[in-house]
C-alpha cells in the first residue's frame, strides 16, 4: 500500500506516514473540517531509494561543512531524478484520481508537503523544514512535487547523520486539496506572549498561510477569550502582500494587497468566533494548547484545519500559581503581595 | 515618579467662591502650619462618593464614613499595610489619601492580630451578618420614630407637668445629638463586614490575574456578582408596579412626559386606579427609601420623597411591556453565564490543587460578596434618607424661629454650627427674644450658597501633592481605580485625542447620541436609545439602564455601581474618564468601546 487517504488514518499510523498525515488522519476522523487527502507512505520513498542510498551516501566526509551543503544539493539533484517504479507512480495518480472523485472537481488543485517520521536525529533535523510544493495540478505535477519532497529530505545535517550512523530513512508525503484561501495564518491555543490558557492567539493576513508561516508579512493580531468568546485585543497588520493561485503559469503567485483591503481587519469578529470555537475543541481533543494552521475557503466561506500540533514553549515554563487556603490568600491580599513571614 | 500633581496649597479658589474655608470644620482644611507634611503626601480626589462640592452639613456624610474605614482597617482589624483614610476638603470637593505601613517589622507584628481577627469573621459570616443587620434594623427603627420637637408658644401640660418631659428646648437639642450618634452608628456597621468582602474579592482577582493574565475585571466580576442584592429590589418594585399598571388597565394614565403628580390624581379618580395606588403604597416600604444619589447628599432625595425618578422610569416600563419587550433582568441567562464562565476558567486551570482552590476562592467571594452590594441599600439609602428627614425636622424647628428661610437652609451649616445654633435658638426661646441666628445666619446661608454654585462650576483636579513610588492599599485601587497607570494618564491631562478614556466596565460597543446628565433631576431627560454620559451612576439610576444604548461615568471603578448594573444589563459601559461629562455634549454621537475602556466622539 503506498497511498492511504486521509480518512483511513489514525495516530497509530506516524510510522507508515508521518507525523502531518497521521495527525491530519486523525482530525479528520474527528470530524474537524480537513481538506481531503491522502498520504504516501514512508514504504514508497524506501523503495525509491533501495538499492541507491548506499551510493549516495559514498565518499561523504560528515566533518567537512563547506563540503556537506554541496554534496546535499547534489544528492537531492540525483534523488528527484531517479526513476519512480511504475507501481507507485500509479499509486500515486490512483490516489489523486481517487481525490478528484471525491471531490468532484477535475484536476483539483493540491498542496504536496512532507511529513516527517522522527525516528531519529536526521529524520528530526527534517522535521523542522518544511518543504511545501502548492497548488499542483494534475497526475503529472503531483508525482513531480511527491519527487521533490523526497529530494528535500537531504539536508546537510541529515546527510551527515546518515553518512555516520547509517540507517533508515523515514519520510511521508501529505498530498492534500488546497483551499484556496481568502485568509489564513496560525492560531495558537493560549497566549503566547503571557501564556494564559484561556485566550486564543491568532494572526492571519489575506491569501495562502505561508506569508504568515514565513514571516513574509504582518499580519493582523487578534487575542481572543475562549470562556467569554470575546476580543480581547486586536493589531492591524499591513498585510502587504498576499500569495494566490497562479491560474496562467500553475502554482502561486504573490501579489500586492490593495489599500483599501490593508487598512481593515482581515477577520470578521463572527469568523473570529467561529475560529477560536475550533480551536478550543482541537486543544480539549488533544487535551494540550496546539498550533494550529488554518484557512478560510474563499469561495464557501468555510474554516479549514490544514494542521494543528502540540504548542511547546509555554507547555513546558508555566508557572505555578501559589496554592494557599482562602484565609492565608486573603491575608497575602492585605499584605501587599508580600509573603507573611 | 513623583511631584506631578498641584500642591494643595496652590490651589486656587475660583473668583466668587471667596471663603468657602468657612463652611468646613477646621479639621478637614489643609494648613499652611503642617504645609510640608501635608503636600508630601498623595491626595486624590473622591469624585466617586463625592462628585459635587459638599453643603457644610453634608460634610458628615464623609466624616461618618472615615472615621469608621479607618477605625476598622488600622484599629480593629489591624490590615498589616494600612492604617487608615485621611480626608481633607479642598474648594469644597474632598481629597483623601491612605496612611499606608511601609515597614516590613510593623507589618509583620499587625498580621498577628488580623489574622485570627479576620479569620474569625470569615470563619462566622453568616451570623455576623445576621448581628449586623439586627444592628442596622434597630437604628432603622429609633432613627424613624426619633421625635424632633418645634418650640412651642408654651409647653404642653401634660408632657412638661404631669408626664414631666424634658423641655422642647433640651429634647431638641437632645434629638439632634441623637440623630448625629445613629447616624455615626450605622456608618460604623457600614465598614464592619465591607473591607472583608472587598478583601476576599480582590484575592480572587489577583488568583485570576495570575493564572489568567488576560482576564478582565469585568469577566471576574462576572462569575461573582449576586443577582438577588437588596440593591436590585427597588428596581424590580418599579417593574413590578408597572406589569400591574396594566393589568389592571391603568397603564394609560403613564403616558410620556406626565409628572407623578398628574398621575396619581388621574389614577384616584377610578377603582382600577386607587388600587394601583394601594399597591404602590405597599411597596413602597422601604424600597422607595432608596436614595436618588449614593447617598452622600441631602439633596439627593429618596425615591419616597420625590417621585420624579420612580414615575419617570414606570413610564418607560410600561412603554416597553407594551412593546412586547422584556423588561426582567435576564436572571436566568445571566446565571447560566456565570456558571459556564466559572466552570470553563476552572477546566483550563492546569493542575487539581489549583482547580480547588479556584473553587474555594470562588465559593467564599459568592459567599462573602453580596454584603458588599445590600449594605447599600440598608446605610446609604434607607438610613440615610431618615438621618437627614430628621434634620430636616431640626431645620424646620429653627426655620420657624427665623434662623434662616428654610427648612433645607440647615444643610449649609456644619454639624457642629448646628450645635452651636440649637443652643442659641433654645436660649433666646427661653430667653424670650430673638436669638442672633436670626442676623447671624441669613446673610451666611445665601452667601454658601453662591458659593457651593461657584465650586459646582470648578473642575477639582484628580490629584494633589507627590506621588509615591507604589500605592499598597489594595481598597484604594479596586474601589478608586487608582493605579499607577491612571495616575499616569492624570498628570498628562486625558485631553488632546478627543478621546475620552477610562474603565472597561462592561464589554460591548455601542454607538449613539450623548445625553449628559450631571444632576440626578435630568434623569427625565434620557431618551430611548441615547448614551448616558453621566459624573456617577448612582445605584436608583437603574431604571434608565434598559432604555440606554451604553453608559459613561466620569468617576467610578470596576466596582462602582454603574459598572455592576451595566454588567446587569448586558449594556457596553466606559467608567471613570475623569472628564467625560466636560468633554462630551449632549447631542454629541458617541462610540462607547466597553472592551477597551475607550469613548471617541464621532461628531
Amino acid at each position: 500500500m503506498y497511498t492511504i487517504p486521509f480518512r483511513e488514518l489514525d495516530l497509530l499510523h506516524v510510522a507508515v506516514v508521518g507525523g502531518k498525515c497521521a495527525n491530519l488522519g486523525d482530525l479528520t476522523q474527528a470530524g474537524f473540517p480537513v481538506p481531503p487527502g491522502f498520504a504516501v507512505t514512508t514504504g514508497a520513498f524506501e523503495e525509491v531509494l533501495h538499492g541507491h542510498l548506499a551510493e549516495l551516501l559514498a565518499g561523504i566526509d560528515a566533518d567537512d561543512v563547506t563540503a556537506l551543503e554541496r554534496e546535499a544539493e547534489r544528492v537531492r539533484e540525483v534523488v528527484e531524478s531517479l526513476e519512480v517504479p511504475q507501481e507507485i507512480a500509479d499509486a500515486i495518480a490512483a490516489g489523486y484520481a481517487r481525490l478528484s472523485a471525491d471531490l468532484g472537481v477535475d484536476r483539483p488543485p493540491v498542496a504536496v508537503r512532507s511529513s516527517a517520521v522522527a525516528e531519529d536525529a536526521a529524520d528530526a533535523s527534517f522535521a523542522g523544514m518544511q518543504s511545501t510544493y502548492l497548488w499542483l495540478r494534475g497526475a503529472e505535477e503531483v508525482l513531480h512535487g511527491v519527487r521533490r519532497c523526497w529530494a528535500s529530505y537531504f539536508n546537510a545535517e541529515a546527510l551527515a547523520y546518515r553518512a555516520r550512523h547509517g540507517g533508515k530513512s523515514g519520510m511521508s508525503v501529505a498530498v492534500q486539496y488546497m483551499v484556496d484561501a481568502r485568509v489564513a495564518g496560525v492560531m495558537f491555543t493560549l497566549n503566547p506572549v503571557s501564556g494564559d490558557p484561556s485566550s486564543i492567539a491568532v494572526d492571519a493576513s489575506y491569501g495562502l498561510g505561508v506569508t504568515v508561516v514565513g514571516g513574509e508579512v504582518t499580519p493582523d493580531s487578534f487575542l481572543f477569550s475562549k470562556v467569554t468568546r470575546e476580543l480581547i485585543r486586536s493589531e492591524l497588520g499591513t498585510k502587504e502582500l498576499e500569495c494566490v493561485a497562479d491560474p496562467e503559469r500553475g502554482g502561486t503567485t504573490m501579489r500586492e494587497v490593495e489599500e483599501e483591503r490593508r487598512a481593515r481587519p482581515c477577520l470578521e469578529p463572527e469568523e473570529l468566533a467561529r475560529l477560536a470555537e475550533l480551536g478550543r475543541a482541537v486543544e480539549r481533543h488533544y487535551g494540550s494548547p496546539q498550533d494550529i494552521e488554518w484557512a478560510i475557503d474563499r469561495g464557501r466561506d468555510e474554516i479549514f484545519l490544514l494542521q494543528a500540533r502540540p504548542e511547546t514553549v509555554w507547555s513546558q515554563k508555566r508557572r505555578p500559581v501559589e496554592v494557599a487556603s482562602p484565609i492565608s490568600a486573603i491575608a497575602a491580599t492585605f499584605m501587599g503581595g508580600r509573603a507573611p513571614k | 515618579m513623583s511631584g506631578e500633581f498641584r500642591s494643595p496649597f496652590d490651589v486656587e479658589t475660583p473668583a466668587g467662591a471667596e471663603g468657602w474655608e468657612e463652611m468646613y470644620p477646621y479639621y478637614l482644611l489643609f494648613d499652611p502650619a503642617r504645609r510640608e507634611e501635608e503636600e508630601g503626601r498623595f491626595w486624590f480626589y473622591n469624585g466617586m462618593h463625592f462628585p459635587e462640592p459638599m453643603p457644610a452639613f453634608d460634610m458628615i456624610t464623609a466624616e461618618s464614613c472615615y472615621l469608621s474605614i479607618g477605625l476598622y482597617q488600622g484599629r480593629v482589624f489591624s490590615i498589616p499595610t494600612v492604617l487608615g483614610i485621611e480626608h481633607r476638603v479642598v474648594n469644597g470637593y474632598v481629597y483623601i489619601t491612605s496612611n499606608e505601613v511601609s515597614d516590613p517589622a510593623e507589618m509583620d507584628k499587625r498580621l498577628e492580630t488580623f489574622l485570627p481577627r479576620i479569620g474569625y469573621y470569615y470563619g462566622n459570616w453568616d451570623a455576623l451578618v445576621d448581628r449586623w443587620q439586627t444592628e442596622i434594623d434597630k437604628r432603622i427603627v429609633e432613627l424613624t420614630e426619633l421625635e424632633v420637637p418645634r418650640l412651642p408658644e408654651l409647653e404642653d401640660e401634660q408632657e412638661v407637668i404631669h408626664d414631666h418631659r424634658l423641655g422642647s428646648n433640651y429634647r431638641l437639642m437632645a434629638s439632634y445629638d441623637r440623630a448625629i450618634h445613629l447616624y455615626n452608628e450605622l456608618n460604623q456597621l457600614h465598614f464592619e463586614m465591607l473591607l472583608l468582602a472587598y478583601g476576599a474579592y480582590l484575592t480572587f482577582f489577583q488568583f485570576c490575574q495570575n493564572a489568567f493574565p488576560d482576564m478582565g475585571l469585568q469577566t471576574m466580576s462576572q462569575m461573582i456578582a449576586g443577582y438577588d442584592t437588596t440593591m436590585m429590589r427597588p428596581d424590580d418594585e418599579l417593574k413590578a408596579l408597572s406589569a400591574r399598571a396594566i393589568e389592571l388597565g391603568v397603564d394609560g394614565a403613564f403616558a410620556e412626559g406626565r409628572s407623578a403628580e398628574e398621575i396619581l390624581a388621574e389614577l384616584e379618580t377610578t377603582e382600577a386606579g386607587r388600587e394601583w395606588i394601594a399597591d404602590l403604597e405597599a411597596r413602597k416600604h422601604p424600597w422607595f427609601m432608596m436614595s436618588t444619589g449614593d447617598g452622600f447628599y441631602h439633596h439627593h432625595r429618596a425615591w419616597a420623597d420625590d417621585l420624579r425618578l420612580p414615575f419617570t422610569a414606570m413610564v418607560g416600563y410600561i412603554a416597553q411591556l407594551k412593546a412586547g419587550q422584556e423588561i426582567d433582568r435576564p436572571r436566568e441567562r445571566l446565571l447560566a453565564e456565570r456558571e459556564r464562565i466559572a466552570a470553563e476558567y476552572r477546566e483550563l486551570l492546569p493542575t487539581e490543587e489549583e482547580r480547588v482552590q479556584f473553587g474555594e476562592m470562588l465559593g467564599l467571594c459568592r459567599h462573602v460578596f453580596p454584603h458588599a452590594e445590600s449594605h447599600k441599600f440598608f446605610v446609604e439609602h434607607w438610613g440615610t434618607t431618615l438621618f437627614f428627614n430628621r434634620i430636616r425636622e431640626v431645620g424646620a424647628a429653627l426655620a420657624e424661629q427665623g434662623f434662616f428661610p428654610e427648612a433645607e437652609d440647615i444643610f449649609y451649616l456644619s454639624i457642629h454650627e448646628v450645635h452651636e445654633a440649637l443652643s442659641d435658638v433654645g436660649l433666646a426661646w427661653a430667653g424670650g427674644a430673638p436669638g442672633r441666628g436670626t442676623v447671624y445666619w441669613p446673610p451666611r446661608v445665601a452667601r454658601r450658597k453662591e458659593i457651593l454654585a461657584t465650586l459646582a462650576e470648578w473642575v477639582p483636579p484628580p490629584a494633589l501633592g507627590t506621588v509615591p513610588e507604589v500605592i499598597n492599599d489594595p481598597t484604594v485601587q479596586l474601589l478608586w481605580g487608582v493605579t499607577a497607570e491612571r495616575l499616569r494618564e492624570w498628570a498628562s491631562g486625558a485631553e488632546g485625542d478627543g478621546g475620552v478614556r477610562g474603565y472597561a466596565a462592561s464589554p460591548g460597543v455601542a454607538e449613539g447620541l450623548a445625553r449628559v446628565v450631571r444632576d440626578v433631576n435630568e434623569i427625565g431627560t434620557v431618551q430611548q436609545g441615547e448614551v448616558l454620559v453621566c459624573s456617577v451612576t448612582a445605584p436608583s439610576w437603574a431604571p434608565v439602564f434598559p432604555k440606554v444604548a451604553a453608559a459613561v461615568s466620569d468617576i467610578g471603578g470596576m466596582m462602582s455601581h454603574a459598572a455592576i448594573i451595566a454588567r446587569e444589563y448586558g449594556l457596553p459601559a466606559v467608567v471613570g474618564t475623569g472628564h467625560a461629562t466636560k468633554q462630551i455634549k449632549t447631542g454629541d454621537r458617541v462610540r462607547v468601546d466597553g472592551d477597551n475602556g475607550i469613548v471617541t466622539i464621532l461628531g
